[in-house]
């Protein structure tokens, strides 16, 4: 049996999109991410495709949803930040359920000021889109949110937004 | 004709009409193939050649036509997928031709009614009314096969090929600025409902 203690959360992370058969991952590098991305990379289980901008690997997974195939993809606050038509314009009002991982730069401890600025434009853009989103903050909540966020944007027919917190990410464990 | 398919320019091909050209593309599948088609017009001549359950009709996200076809294309290998784009749409995605490149997709095809305007919106000129190259820039996003279609029977011949063998394909076509034939139904969620019946798509 594996030891879930010893798990960093881009293990817990592959481990939960299997179960739920989410088998295709984009993404638009980000090196917060690249622990994630390496560990799909290196799992056959996984179709990778590496679009050059955001709004592309919202088209794919889409498309590979309307196909039967369920997928997620990976990106920055930033990428974020280019999204917005293709969610308002595809994957909301075509009720697909697309998946977003996003790593959140800008916030406790950005050096870039346009990375600062362009963080404070995206739970706006979630909420006023009416898109489901919550911020992971710790270890312990990765199985449980991850889990949650993928079973209901599919039971529910719409997109939702997986935030990983520099919380999560960048804290040095206590 | 005795030409080398990749001998013929933009300048030489023939200016064909894309309604024509939808229908003849449709005539042609016999097979479930499925067709993503873009915004605009290039959707509106796809709806007007009958709406085959087969069909998904993409009403904004202006250059993602491809990026669609790329996901129906990798979720369901055996099928064969259309995606169609107009010049202004694909020139605002440019990218997504090195993707499908990358990814070697071997069951689709882009098709590229290029008329150089943005016709939906009072036909002001695109980038190819002032030299960019379609089948150039595709060419060199790694699609090898990316062709001119110097006519109406070379367009078919084209369209069988990419039925027939192993993709990705990129084929354009200049058109002129003659009105679509119809107009799309505007309800997203059926659209996507019948496609995913017409593709036998589990959600």
């Amino acid at each position: 049996m594996t030891d879930k203690t010893s798990e960093a959360w881009p293990e817990i992370v592959v481990r939960v999109l299997k179960a739920n058969e989410v088998k295709l991952v984009t993404y638009v590098p980000d090196n917060v991410l690249s622990p994630l991305i390496k560990l799909i990379h290196a799992d056959p289980y996984f179709t990778v495709i590496v679009p050059a901008r955001e709004e592309e690997a919202v088209g794919i997974v889409a498309g590979a949803y309307m196909a039967g195939q369920r997928g997620i993809t990976l990106m920055q606050t930033s990428g974020f930040a280019t999204i917005p038509n293709a969610l308002a314009s595809l994957i909301c009002p075509f009720q697909i359920p697309l998946v977003m991982m996003i790593s959140e730069r800008g916030t406790l401890g950005e050096f870039q000021q346009g990375q600062a600025i362009v963080c404070r434009t995206m739970r706006p853009v979630l909420q006023s889109l009416g898109v489901e989103h919550f911020a992971v903050q710790d270890p312990d909540q990765v199985e449980f949110v991850v889990d949650g966020m993928i079973k209901q944007a599919f039971a529910t027919q719409a997109p939702a937004a997986i935030i990983l917190s520099p919380l999560l990410t960048k804290r040095v464990a206590a | 004709m005795s030409k080398a398919n990749d001998t013929v320019g933009r300048d030489e091909a023939k200016v064909m009409n894309r309604s024509e050209l939808t229908r003849q593309l449709v005539g042609r599948l016999t097979n479930h193939e499925a067709v993503i088609g873009g915004i605009g017009n290039t959707n509106f001549d796809l709806w007007a050649s009958g709406q085959r359950p087969e069909n998904f009709y993409m009403l904004g996200s202006m250059g993602l036509a491809t990026s669609i076809a790329l996901g129906v294309a990798s979720a369901q290998p055996q099928r064969k997928v259309f995606a169609l784009e107009g010049d202004g749409s694909i020139l605002m995605q440019l990218g997504a031709l090195g993707t499908v490149a990358s990814v070697a997709a071997k069951n689709l095809a882009i098709i590229v009614w290029d008329n150089g305007l943005y016709q939906i919106t009072g036909s002001q000129q695109t980038l190819t009314s002032k030299g960019t190259d379609l089948v150039v820039i595709a060419k060199g996003a790694g699609i090898a096969q990316s062709f001119w279609a110097w006519d109406e029977a070379h367009f078919g011949s084209l369209v069988d090929k990419a039925l027939g063998g192993d993709g990705p394909w990129f084929i354009a076509v200049r058109v002129d600025g003659g009105k679509p034939a119809g107009t799309t139904d505007r309800d997203p969620v059926r659209i996507r409902q019948n496609f995913m019946g017409g593709i036998n798509a589990k959600a």
